[in-house]
């Protein structure tokens, strides 16, 4: 065996319970004031919070108006739509998963999660189907795993196409109640099924925008240039709110009287519209990150300027500017709360719904804290697979 | 003539880039304006139809609605313009209060996330990671409905040492009350104010003329300071007198009674912006390289020279452009007040469309009135980066 012994460092580098204790905790008197103090929070905060949370909270409110909260007055005997919608999703998640992140722990513990919630007080049509969930999201990875060049192109599709579905499977086909599938009114649309919408809604359509506005602020023709500035500054000189209230008030104003669009709509249309300019300055900032070479080595092989920006320029800025595009999309995420101040019953205007209940007066405590628990996971999901989508990709390694 | 032709044969126009630039343009700006006009149209159309013609004047009109709290005197009996003068003026102090305390408290994070003490890095780490995943509006909500309206009644308040009453109906703090000295102090303030300018600028041409670096900030203060302080002890009445809240009948008195709106809405604030700007601030303390500081103590600089001359001027570089942006969401959020009844300039102007049906002279003023608020912080982050800005050959 010829194998190197790993070298140990010397002795007095060595690690050590107390030689660690001192050079983290008790360098000098003012660290060991330091720890004392911060150990002293971290007991004070730990203890009130557990004890909150364990003894004096009253947790039933949240568990009783789980589906409130989850999908809003989205109607009991459709939610089987959802799951199926849900269901595609997963499966598409655990499908990619396979295809391109096989070495990563994450995928299956993303894909057991649904089957880890069952294991929660849900009825038995939830549970049956968060196994279900489980269950097409593993058959995914197991597929991606086995057959990845095939499957490539297919799920590439399968998520182009699954936001189209997942709403025309929300919103239903025929508009009598008897019919398959009968249509669900945007009104009923609520919970966490609407914040979600309206982020995914909101990201998917402010990018093109967002794209253009960039490329247009760095035009070289002074009217569209001064367009695009005047735009990107105005929406994101203003907050989200009164952008929100206009879309609500105004954009129906704005159109002809025989047009009318719901409420839903009028908070995505607003949404789309605010994110799209501060998009547009993420996009600007990948854009001069591209040095001018690059440019110039297109137009010496014969691209002209559309060609250019689509097939070389765009494509690098892109992938420089991942990790903060991710942090939009969050924001974006957390902006949507913004629509309950309109009245629309989002994951946050139905808590108002849950609170006025009478046997749940006064729980505001453990309604919010548990939204506040939605909003969290979500968001460092979000950015969780950002990081691993960077190191993928090997942002900042070229 | 005959060149221009030639010229126009050989490169067909439908080719050329500059016309096809200004045809583009053209197109452009008629496409906008004739949607322009079309809203516009639209617009008319329905307003005419509510009966509505496009005015400010209203605004002179009686308001017939109370606001629970302005910096000056306001009644229902006031006019539109002076509600949403009085929602200005809350928006402008809950923005000006949450500032300062959201980049105290940001500040003290950034340093203590690079701190070499485990406990202090990875609890500020833990805050960071906490604060910056929440939705601000659910969070302003939590403490508006979880915190400050769940406190105790007032006759069961918790009081706090420093005479800080903390009860469901706001949270009272010791406050003075100007005397009748109070106009001679101020203008001993103004003196002082001009005088500490005058120490800054001397120190400031010293500075530039002997190459040293005086602590100029701290002596401006400390001239201000002995002014101040000098005009409050030789006054014959103390300017300002001590009144500590206390509990009367259902309800606080005396000292500075801040609301539960307030208190929610500031606190929510400044904890959610203070997480942004610590990371702001830890950016820019790590982006000054080690070489810099090592250099800087083989000059022979002490820590606090090293700081305060050589990391602190680089550090800021770094840090003022992204401080500007949190400093106007800051602002911006402000408008989340509605969330939590607040008055501020939002919830005002809802209120008086909500009156007058006047939805689209409200929504321009509030939008104009933020434009404002963000032009101005930006002209003024502006130049001082421009100040403090690297000068390069």
């Amino acid at each position: 065996m010829t194998a190197m012994k790993p070298t140990l460092p010397p002795l007095t580098e060595r690690s050590n319970v107390l030689r660690w204790l001192r050079r983290n905790l008790f360098g000098s008197w003012m660290d060991a004031l330091l720890t004392i103090l911060g150990a002293l929070i971290v007991y004070w905060v730990v203890k009130g919070f557990l004890t909150w949370a364990l003894v004096t909270a009253d947790w039933r409110v949240v568990a009783a108006n789980m589906r409130l909260l989850m999908i809003g007055q989205y109607p009991i005997a459709q939610a089987y739509r959802l799951w199926i919608g849900l269901a595609f999703l997963m499966f598409l998640s655990g499908n990619s998963l396979g295809i391109w992140a096989r070495q990563s722990r994450f995928g299956p513990v993303l894909l057991l999660a649904p089957a880890l919630l069952a294991l929660l007080p849900f009825g038995a049509e939830p549970r049956k189907w968060l196994i279900i969930l489980t269950v097409t999201g593993l058959a995914g990875w197991g597929l991606g795993l086995l057959r990845p060049e095939v499957l490539k192109r297919s799920v590439i599709a399968g998520w182009v196409i699954s936001l189209p579905i997942f709403i025309l499977l929300t919103r239903g086909f025929s508009e009598s109640a008897s019919g398959f599938m009968p249509a669900v009114q945007t009104n009923l649309w609520g919970g966490l099924l609407l914040t979600f919408l309206l982020t995914v809604v909101g990201i998917l359509f402010s990018f093109p925008i967002g794209v253009l506005l960039a490329l247009g602020r760095r035009s070289e023709l002074p009217v569209i240039r001064l367009a695009s500035v005047g735009y990107i500054e105005l929406v994101r000189g203003v907050p989200l709110i009164t952008i929100l209230f206009m879309a609500q008030l105004m954009l129906p104003l704005f159109l002809p009287p025989n047009v009318t669009i719901d409420r839903v709509l009028r908070a995505m249309v607003g949404i789309t519209l605010f994110s799209a300019a501060y998009l547009a300055e993420n996009v600007r900032g990948g854009l001069q990150a591209i040095p001018k070479g690059q440019f110039e080595a297109a137009h010496a092989l014969g691209l002209n300027g559309a060609q250019t920006m689509i097939f070389i320029i765009l494509p690098q800025a892109l992938r420089l500017i991942i990790p903060i595009l991710v942090g939009q999309f969050i924001a974006v995420f957390k902006d949507t709360a913004l629509v309950a101040i309109v009245g629309l019953l989002d994951l946050v205007g139905i808590a108002r719904t849950v609170l006025a209940q009478p046997e749940f007066l006064g729980r505001q405590r453990e309604v919010y804290a548990f939204i506040s628990l939605i909003y969290w996971l979500l968001s460092y999901g979000m950015s969780y697979l950002s990081q691993q989508l960077e190191e993928r990709l090997g942002v900042g390694k070229r | 003539m005959q060149r221009v032709e030639k010229q126009k044969t050989t490169i067909p126009f439908w080719r050329d880039e500059r016309i096809l630039g200004v045809l583009g343009q053209a197109i452009f700006v008629f496409v906008v304006l004739f949607v322009g006009w079309l809203i516009y149209q639209n617009m008319k159309a329905g307003l005419a139809k509510q009966g509505i013609t496009l005015s400010y004047s209203f605004l002179k009109g009686i308001s017939g609605f109370d606001i629970a709290e302005s910096l000056f005197a306001y009644n229902r009996s006031s006019s539109y313009w002076q509600a949403y003068l009085a929602g200005l003026l809350n928006t402008l102090s809950v923005s000006i209060v949450g500032v300062i305390f959201a980049t105290i408290l940001g500040v003290v994070l950034g340093v203590a996330r690079l701190s070499t003490n485990f406990i202090i890095n990875r609890l500020a780490a833990f805050y960071l990671e906490l604060i910056r995943n929440l939705s601000l509006l659910v969070f302003l909500i939590f403490w508006y409905l979880g915190v400050f309206l769940k406190l105790p009644l007032v006759n069961e308040a918790i009081i706090w040492p420093g005479d800080i009453i903390l009860s469901n109906r706001g949270v009272g703090i010791p406050w003075g009350i100007p005397t009748a000295s109070f106009p001679t102090f101020r203008l001993i303030l103004l003196a002082g104010f001009i005088f500490a300018l005058i120490v800054f600028f001397s120190l400031l041409a010293y500075s530039r003329r002997t190459g040293r670096a005086p602590l100029t900030s701290l002596w401006t203060l400390a001239a201000f300071l002995l002014v101040g302080l000098t005009g409050w002890f030789a006054l014959p009445e103390k300017p300002l007198v001590l009144d500590l809240p206390f509990v009367k009948g259902l309800n606080l008195s005396g000292g500075k009674i801040l609301s539960p709106e307030f208190m929610a809405l500031t606190s929510g604030l400044v904890l959610y912006t203070s997480a942004f700007i610590g990371e702001v601030v830890r950016a820019g303390i790590v982006s000054v390289s080690k070489g810099q500081v090592e250099a800087s103590r083989a000059l022979g600089l002490n820590g606090f020279q090293t700081l305060r001359l050589i990391v602190f001027p680089q550090a800021m570089r770094v840090i003022i452009p992204p401080l500007t942006s949190q400093y106007l969401n800051l602002i911006k959020n402000s408008s989340l007040a509605i969330a939590v009844g607040y008055p501020d300039v939002f919830y005002v102007s809802n209120t008086i469309q909500n009156q007058t049906g006047r939805a689209v002279e409200m929504i321009s003023m509030v939008m104009l009135t933020y434009l404002i608020f963000s032009l101005i912080t930006s002209v003024f982050m502006n130049w001082y980066n421009q100040k403090i800005k690297l000068v390069e050959r």
